[in-house]
């Protein structure tokens, strides 16, 4: 019997030939991560166990780039700790001047790499496996431990493969063959698992579609995402980093707990109604629901060609009275490449407002949180009660293009609809 | 180790946006997360524990985001263990991490009722509530390790003095 790639990826870590599913291992971490938000509590953890030094500061990453500016003084004063926490420890890589949100910066930074294995204390540390890696979500006390020595204990889990075929139509996207994945798989249907993402239609994505992919594994249950590298992974990495890197996959006979095929050229454009990202509905059966805020970003879908297809069906068009556009960018860099494409000035022209880099609204936290009579479809990842803002408040995920056709029309409408 | 409260008891894939809402992450104050806890789905959650309360919960209790402020506001209000159908991944782990047992048991879920007495045995591995007694599925190794020592913490805090005795 052949091994998964999470099986290979685990055993190598674990400096053993082989590992079976359900056994429990202790496995080295090559790069260990924390936020703004999770990072100021692992760091009171590493210090009240009494550590003195990290396990290796070059292999220690902080981005605290999520929730910025600050939006109050504790804030500020938790964020500053970790800062000097860093300096102290002499960890380089500390990332605290408006980069923006980590899922999306490292990736971009060359920093994530076939075969790695990334803990970072953020559920959606899953995005990491469209490069092939095996990245790992955890709480932040568990991050201390990581700081303080390098490894932890996993479960090697069962793997679920889920194959995507055909050719899409026009204006469904790899947001739509995801939350189609999350209607099937429900949202604990992959609890403790890895999702092996595969298939051609997998294959014609672009690595920067496939994230959107990869980051709502968590959606699922799963303990991460998996997508074997190619030729575009191999590409994407050409140009940010000269680390040698060594791919891993699924041998042709591993043993899969299940497979979900799903054919894309059946689906139409969908949307997650409140206030599950499991309840998933194709926007025609939803349209014509008045909205007030609409947002497109993150780290599910802020990236350059979210942006891109958002204004393919924007341009030329008007927001819709009474609708707030909000685009958040995920990262600076992607900010900046907007900028220079002209993309930040056309959200402009039609009155969107532009967030700093980050995450935005996303976790209810500032930037656009919503009242109890706010309705927003948002390309975000979650939609569970109060996650915006007021519990009240109804949250409908989607893709750009769907997010922007409901923009213009100020209610939830399908791109075909309202698209030149 | 015996833990004995009265049942406070939530549904079906109570998520962490759910348990602890963003706005109160801004501090590790625990008085203000235990006042958060559970802010938009029970008001007032914290004022109707007592310290050693079981919280009682269906499948999937933790999803979504990974704070682990979540199973620090439940401790923090006063609860001393949490028994549920299943939980996330991460939950689990971090619960345990900052020791607020989490014993899955669907049988004693079944039978409990809120507001009733029950008795969580970690030594027999059983729960214990109206008259009737469920046995849970014993903990991992790893798990077993982190439970005895009282938390992630004290265990790290073991470890390196192992280490340091040897250096």
């Amino acid at each position: 019997m052949g091994l998964t790639a999470t099986q290979k990826i685990v055993a190598r870590h674990s400096g053993r030939d082989t590992v079976a599913v359900g056994e429990t291992v202790t496995v080295k971490v090559d790069l260990a991560m924390a936020n703004d938000m999770t990072a100021p509590l692992a760091v009171k953890q590493f210090l009240s166990a009494g550590a003195k030094r990290v396990f290796d500061p070059d292999r220690i990453c902080i981005v605290a780039g999520r929730h910025m500016p600050f939006r109050d003084e504790a804030f500020g004063k938790a964020v500053g700790g970790v800062g000097e926490f860093c300096r102290e420890q002499g960890i380089k890589n500390f990332y605290a001047n408006m980069e923006g949100m980590d899922h999306a910066l490292v990736p971009d930074l060359g920093y994530i790499r076939p075969g790695m294995l990334i803990c970072n204390a953020d559920s959606h540390t899953c995005t990491y496996g469209a490069m092939g890696a095996w990245g790992l979500p955890m709480g932040s006390t568990d991050m201390a431990y990581i700081f303080a020595f390098g490894e932890t204990w996993v479960r090697v889990p069962e793997t679920i493969r889920v194959r995507y075929s055909g050719k899409s139509s026009r204006y469904v996207t790899s947001k739509d063959y995801v939350l189609t994945t999350e209607r099937a798989l429900s949202v604990d249907g992959a609890r403790y698992k890895t999702i092996e993402f595969s298939g051609p239609a997998l294959d014609a994505l672009s690595v920067d579609e496939r994230f959107t992919i990869s980051n709502m594994g968590i959606e699922m249950g799963a303990k991460t995402s998996f997508m074997a590298p190619d030729a575009k992974t191999t590409e994407y990495l050409a140009s940010r980093t000269n680390v040698p890197w060594q791919a891993v996959e699924s041998d042709p006979d591993a043993e899969f707990e299940r497979t979900v095929d799903i054919d894309v050229s059946k689906l139409e454009p969908v949307i997650a109604k409140p206030h599950s990202p499991d309840n998933v509905v194709p926007v025609s059966e939803v349209k014509g629901i008045r909205v007030s805020q609409v947002c497109i970003g993150t780290c599910t879908n802020g990236r350059i060609i979210d942006l891109q297809q958002a204004l393919e069906v924007l341009r030329g068009q008007k927001v819709a009275k009474g609708v707030r556009l909000i685009i958040t960018p995920a990262t600076n860099i992607i900010m900046r490449e907007a900028e220079k494409l002209g993309l930040i000035d056309e959200f402009r022209a039609l009155g969107a407002t532009i967030n700093p880099p980050g995450c935005g609204p996303c976790a209810g936290w500032h930037q656009g949180v919503l009242g109890p009579e706010d309705v927003c479809v948002a390309t975000h990842n979650r939609n569970f009660p109060g996650r915006m803002g007021s519990p009240k408040a109804q949250v409908y995920l989607s893709s750009p293009y769907v997010a922007a056709a409901t923009a213009i029309a100020g209610v939830i409408a399908s791109p075909e609809v309202v698209a030149p | 180790m015996i833990m004995k409260g009265r049942i406070h008891m939530v549904g079906d894939h109570i998520d962490t946006d759910q348990i602890i809402p963003a706005r109160f992450l801004g501090s590790l104050d625990l008085k203000v997360l235990a006042e958060g806890c559970f802010f938009n789905l029970i008001p007032q959650f914290a004022n109707g524990v007592k310290q050693g309360d079981i919280l009682v919960a269906g499948d999937n209790l933790g999803c979504g985001s990974s704070r682990e402020h979540a199973p620090i506001a439940i401790k923090a209000t006063g609860i001393s263990c949490v028994v549920a159908n299943s939980y996330s991944r991460i939950f689990y782990r971090s619960a345990i991490n900052i020791g607020l047992p989490a014993v899955v048991c669907p049988e004693a879920v079944a039978f409990a009722n809120n507001g009733n007495e029950m008795t969580v045995d970690f030594d027999r591995g059983v729960v214990e509530s109206g008259g009737k007694s469920a046995a849970f599925a014993p903990f991992g190794p790893s798990i077993l390790e982190i439970i005895a020592a009282g938390g992630l913490v004290p265990f790290m805090s073991q470890r390196l003095a192992n280490e340091g005795a040897r250096a």
